[in-house]
C-alpha cells in the first residue's frame, strides 16, 4: 500500500479564478496528492444488506398483499424493488466518491456524489484515532478508521477499511501524530 | 455548624517543600452554601400552589413544626459538614488535586500546564461573607471541579500561584511571584452600557412580547391565572435580557497583564477572569443594526473549555479592536473593504443574505462575515484551526459555489460560505498550510518559558 508520499503534479492547468484566489492571498499549492479509494468489500457489503433487507421487505409486501389484499395491491411491492433497483447503482457512486490520501502533514478525506465534502485534517491537531469494527463489518474483513481532533465537528471518518490497512493507517496517524503535535 | 476541628484553610502556601503535598479544606462558610434550597423549595412550592400551602400551614401545630425543625436542621447541617469535611484540594507541581466524596470517592487532578483560564467569582451572598470561587478551565472538567468557597485573600493567593505554575516558573519560587501587574484596556461607562442595551433589538421584542401577549389573552379569556402564567415567563425572560445583562456587564474591566488577560465585570456578582496568553481560539466582532450610527459593537471570545464567552460588552470598534491586537497579538482586524463578497450567481443560493457574507484571509486570521443587519465578524488564528472542510451540495455545485468550514478547538465552527469553487478548493489547501506552519510561532502552553 503507498504511504503518504508528495508528487509534483504535471498536468494541472485551470487557470480560471486565480485572480479571485490571489486577491484573497492563497498560495497555489501545485502538488497533487496520492488518493487511495475504498477497497471493494465494503460495496459488497453496502449491496448485500441492501439487498438482503430490501429483498426481503420485496418479497414479504408481494406475499403479504397478493395473499390478504389480492394480486392488484400486491403491485406495491414494487416499490421496496424500484428502492433496490436504484439504491443498488447509487451505492457504487457513494462507494466510488471515497478516498483519502495521506500528504506529508495532512490527511486529506473527500467523499459524497451530490453533498460532497473534503476534510484536511493536519497530523499534528490529531488527539486520538480509532480503528472500529462492528459484527458485520467484521464478518466481511472491514474496519474503519476515525481521527478526532479537539474539535467536535471534525468529521474525519474512513470507512470500510482492510483491517491490516486499517492498523497501518492507525499506526502511521499516531506515530505523525506524535511528532508533529501541537497544543489547542 | 461547622466547629468540629479541622486543618484550617491555609492563606499561606500550599506547597512548601517540593515533595510533600499539603491538603486543605474549603472555607468554613462551604457548608453554608446550599442552605437556601430547602427554604427555596417550601417557597416555590407556596407560589405553586398557594391555596394548599395555605390550608396545610393552618394545620401546622406548634410541635409538628418544632419536630420537624429538629429534624430537618440537623440532618442538612450534618450533610453539608461532611461533604465540606471530605472535600480536600492540594497544589503539586504539575498538578491541582480535588478530593471529593464520601461514599463515592472522587479526585479531579487538573494539569496546570493545560489551563485554558482561571474565573474567580464571588457572588452576592459570599461577597458579604468574604468569601469567593475559584474555577480552573480545563477541556473535559465539570462544573463540579471547582474551590467554592475559598476566603478572598486565599482565592487571590491561589489564583496568582496556579498561574505562576503553569506558566513555568520554579515550583520552590511559585508562591513568591504573586499578582502580576495589571494594566488596564478598557472600562465600559455605565452609561454607554445602557445605551447599548436600550439599542438592541431584542430587549425591545421580550418587552412587548411581555406587554402585548398577557394583555391579548386578557381581552381573549379574562382569566387572572392565564394571564399570570404567561406574563410571568415573559417578564422574567424580559428581566433577564434587560436588567440581568445590565447587572452582569456592568462595570465592565479589560486589563492585561503578563498571566494573560483579565476580564472584571458584575454589579451583584463579581466576576474576575484570567485567560492566559495564547488560549483564545476565536473572536467574534457583533455589530447590531442599532449600533452602527455610534460605531459601537460587542466582542465575543471562545476558549476551550471555558464558558465565559464575553470579551467586551459594548465599545467603540477602534478600542475594541485594539483590546482584539492585544489578545491576538500580531493580528489586525481586516478592514470592511478587505472583506471579499461571494460571486454574483451566489444570489442564487442564498438570496439577499448572500450580500451579508464575506471572507479575508491575512497573515495570521480567517476572517468571516456573516449577516445583513446584523454583521458578525468572526477571526480564526490560523494556528488554532483543527481542521479545514469543504462541503458542496447540488445546487450550490450547480452554481459553482462552495462553502469552508474552519473547525476550532472551543467546538466552534467558522465558515465562509459560498466562495468562488476553485477559490474554496484552494483554500482548502492552503489554509490547511497555514494553519500548519501558523502553530510554529505559537507561544509555548508555559508562557513564561
Amino acid at each position: 500500500m503507498e504511504t503518504g508520499t508528495l508528487e509534483d503534479d504535471a498536468g494541472r492547468a485551470d487557470d480560471d479564478g486565480t485572480e479571485r484566489t490571489d486577491e484573497v492571498g492563497i498560495d497555489r499549492t501545485n502538488v497533487e496528492p496520492v488518493w487511495i479509494g475504498l477497497p471493494p468489500g465494503l460495496l459488497r457489503m453496502r449491496r448485500l444488506l441492501l439487498v438482503v433487507w430490501l429483498g426481503g421487505i420485496t418479497i414479504g409486501t408481494a406475499v403479504l398483499l397478493g395473499w390478504l389484499a389480492g394480486p392488484v395491491w400486491a403491485a406495491f411491492a414494487l416499490l421496496p424493488l424500484g428502492l433496490l433497483l436504484w439504491g443498488w447503482p447509487m451505492l457504487g457512486r457513494n462507494w466510488r466518491s471515497w478516498r483519502y490520501a495521506e500528504r506529508a502533514d495532512d490527511l486529506l478525506i473527500s467523499r459524497g456524489v451530490l453533498w460532497r465534502e473534503e476534510t484536511v485534517v493536519p497530523y499534528g491537531r490529531m488527539q486520538l484515532v480509532e480503528v472500529t469494527s462492528g459484527p458485520v463489518e467484521r464478518h466481511f474483513g472491514l474496519a474503519s478508521v476515525q481521527l478526532r481532533t479537539a474539535a467536535a465537528a471534525t468529521d474525519a471518518r474512513i470507512p470500510g477499511l482492510d483491517p491490516a490497512e486499517a492498523e497501518r493507517l492507525r499506526d502511521r496517524l499516531t506515530e505523525l501524530g506524535e511528532a508533529r503535535s501541537a497544543g489547542l | 455548624m461547622s466547629t468540629a476541628p479541622g486543618t484550617e484553610p491555609g492563606t499561606e502556601s500550599p506547597v512548601r517543600d517540593p515533595k510533600p503535598v499539603v491538603e486543605h479544606r474549603l472555607h468554613p462558610v462551604t457548608p453554608l452554601r446550599r442552605a437556601w434550597a430547602p427554604i427555596a423549595v417550601v417557597i416555590g412550592w407556596a407560589v405553586h400552589d398557594p391555596d394548599g400551602a395555605q390550608r396545610q400551614l393552618t394545620r401546622l401545630t406548634t410541635t409538628t413544626l418544632l419536630l420537624a425543625i429538629a429534624v430537618v436542621v440537623p440532618a442538612a447541617a450534618l450533610y453539608g459538614f461532611l461533604t465540606w469535611w471530605f472535600t480536600h484540594f492540594a497544589v503539586t507541581d504539575s498538578e491541582l488535586r480535588i478530593r471529593t466524596g464520601l461514599v463515592f470517592r472522587r479526585t479531579a487532578h487538573i494539569r496546570l500546564e493545560r489551563i485554558q483560564a482561571i474565573d474567580v467569582t464571588r457572588p452576592l451572598l459570599a461577597r458579604i461573607a468574604g468569601v469567593a470561587k475559584l474555577k480552573l478551565d480545563v477541556v473535559g472538567t465539570d462544573s463540579k471541579d471547582e474551590l467554592a468557597f475559598l476566603g478572598e485573600a486565599q482565592a487571590r493567593a491561589l489564583r496568582a500561584e496556579l498561574l505562576a505554575r503553569a506558566a513555568g516558573f520554579a515550583p520552590e519560587t511559585a508562591h513568591e511571584v504573586g499578582e502580576a501587574p495589571v494594566r488596564q484596556l478598557l472600562k465600559v461607562p455605565t452609561g454607554v452600557l445602557a445605551v447599548s442595551l436600550v439599542l438592541t433589538g431584542g430587549t425591545w421584542a421580550t418587552l412587548v412580547a411581555a406587554i402585548v401577549v398577557p394583555s391579548v389573552l386578557w381581552m381573549a379569556t379574562e382569566s387572572v391565572w392565564t394571564v399570570l402564567a404567561t406574563a410571568l415567563p415573559l417578564l422574567g425572560a424580559a428581566g433577564a435580557s434587560t436588567v440581568g445583562r445590565f447587572v452582569g456587564e456592568y462595570d465592565w474591566t479589560v486589563g492585561e497583564s503578563p498571566d494573560g488577560l483579565r476580564i472584571d465585570h458584575g454589579l451583584l456578582d463579581r466576576a474576575h477572569e484570567t485567560v492566559p496568553p495564547g488560549r483564545v481560539q476565536t473572536v467574534r466582532i457583533i455589530e447590531p443594526l442599532l449600533w452602527r450610527r455610534r460605531g459601537w459593537v460587542r466582542v465575543e471570545l471562545d476558549v476551550a473549555g471555558s464558558s465565559n464567552s464575553l470579551l467586551v460588552p459594548v465599545a467603540p470598534r477602534e478600542v475594541a479592536e485594539s483590546v482584539i491586537a492585544r489578545v491576538l497579538p500580531g493580528v489586525t482586524v481586516p478592514d470592511r473593504t478587505a472583506l471579499i463578497r461571494p460571486p454574483r450567481r451566489a444570489r442564487w443560493c442564498v438570496p439577499l443574505w448572500w450580500q451579508g457574507y464575506g471572507l479575508t484571509v491575512t497573515d495570521t486570521v480567517f476572517a468571516a462575515r456573516h449577516g445583513l443587519l446584523r454583521r458578525r465578524l468572526d477571526l480564526v488564528p490560523h494556528a488554532k484551526v483543527q481542521s479545514v472542510r469543504l462541503a458542496q451540495g447540488p445546487w450550490e455545485r450547480f452554481k459553482g459555489v462552495a462553502d469552508v468550514h474552519v473547525d476550532t478547538g472551543a467546538n466552534k465552527t467558522v465558515t465562509a460560505r459560498l466562495r468562488d469553487a476553485t477559490e474554496a478548493a484552494d483554500l482548502l489547501r492552503a489554509q490547511a498550510e497555514r494553519s500548519r506552519t501558523g502553530r510554529r510561532e505559537a507561544l509555548p502552553d508555559r508562557w513564561m518559558s
